[in-house]
């Protein structure tokens, strides 16, 4: 029986929502396509702890809720307090139950999640920009504005990965060319963790991928 | 924000919190939801909850009196200890209120179920 993840109802959401979050793109439906082909691996973890960071607009992790259901508790994090408030929308909306916190990353949560989650997902401010493009007034800047390499928020995070996830957990990222893979491999592979890639697209000018994260016991 | 996810939030990241934890909870609204129960996922999450600080948090509510004080031995196989853990851990929500930092008393706010534990650039 295939799993599929049925792309959420966000017919609750608008323009005027879309001014100050993160209007879902090619980028969030190649990550729902990638977490669909992974609906297999993600069961046989038997997840505890879901967590996504930067969940804008709730469509990627209610939808992977949705679609793997109750044995597991969902957790969203967004540096965005609108974005916080329409994840949370987006879940009601569709009959799902997933918690939400108003936070910069991990950093509330960091000692308490001590190789507790299970699987993660990440669909980063991936955009190369100038820091000062950056005006860190504009909540919709800082959903794409990824500053040098496009790799100023995703390089904050990997060295906390082999902190905060579980042995069996799997961690995943959305990246586009210009963020160079085989540096972030590296930067992964030093903290013990492989990385393939398990979708790609090309959108418009961005070459898009995911990639897929596992511990490697030595 | 349901007791579970208060459970895992500190104010470590504000400067000189050396623990900041377990956070007081000053609740204005609170609301109890019926939650599907799942023991086999309520065994699991136990083994990550911090029983005290959910104890406190019971307190903070008002609603100490139901919670058993401790994990009882065996309790993967205890259904009214696990339905008690799950109603605690998922079916009351804070909906407004603050979280209160046990070392320097800075409030977090909790707005529409949401705690906002953003700190300014000065505070950490």
């Amino acid at each position: 029986m295939m799993d599929k993840i049925e792309t959420p109802d966000l017919s609750h959401l608008s323009s005027s929502d879309y001014e100050n979050v993160y209007e879902p793109a090619e980028d969030s439906f190649l990550m729902l396509d990638a977490l669909e082909s992974e609906i297999p691996y993600i069961k046989a973890i038997k997840p505890t702890i879901c967590l996504e960071i930067g969940s804008g607009s709730g469509i990627v992790l209610t939808g992977l809720a949705k679609c793997l259901g109750s044995g597991c508790a969902y957790l969203s994090v967004d540096i965005n307090s609108h974005a916080a408030r329409v994840t949370h929308r987006t879940a009601a909306r569709n009959s799902v139950s997933l918690e939400v916190v108003n936070c910069d990353l991990v950093g509330p949560m960091l000692s308490r999640i001590q190789n507790e989650i299970d699987v993660l997902v990440f669909n980063p401010p991936y955009v190369p920009t100038d820091e000062s493009e950056i005006d860190p007034k504009s909540p919709i800047a800082l959903s794409w504005a990824g500053g040098l390499r496009g790799r100023r928020v995703m390089d904050r995070l990997f060295p906390l990965i082999p902190h905060i996830m579980s042995a069996n957990g799997i961690f995943y990222l959305l990246i586009v060319k210009e963020n160079d893979e085989d540096d972030i491999c590296k930067v992964m592979k030093s903290y013990k963790w492989h990385g393939s890639v398990i979708v790609e697209r090309k959108a418009g000018r961005e070459y898009l991928k995911v990639l897929k994260f596992k511990h490697v016991k030595m | 924000m349901k007791l579970l996810t208060h459970n895992i939030l500190t104010s470590k990241c504000l400067k000189g919190v050396t623990v900041g934890y377990p956070l007081g909870i000053v609740a204005k609204e609170v609301k109890v939801n019926e939650v599907e129960f799942n023991p086999e996922f309520i065994s699991r999450m136990i083994q990550k909850v911090d029983w005290p600080a959910l104890c406190k948090a019971a307190e903070n509510l008002g609603h100490l009196d139901d919670l058993p004080p401790a994990v009882v031995e065996d309790y993967e196989n205890n259904e009214e200890f696990l339905k008690k853990a799950h109603h605690f851990l998922m079916e009351i929500e804070v909906i407004n209120g603050d979280l209160v930092c046990p070392e320097t008393g800075r409030k977090f706010p909790v707005t529409d179920g949401i705690p906002n534990m953003l700190a300014n650039e000065d505070e950490v």
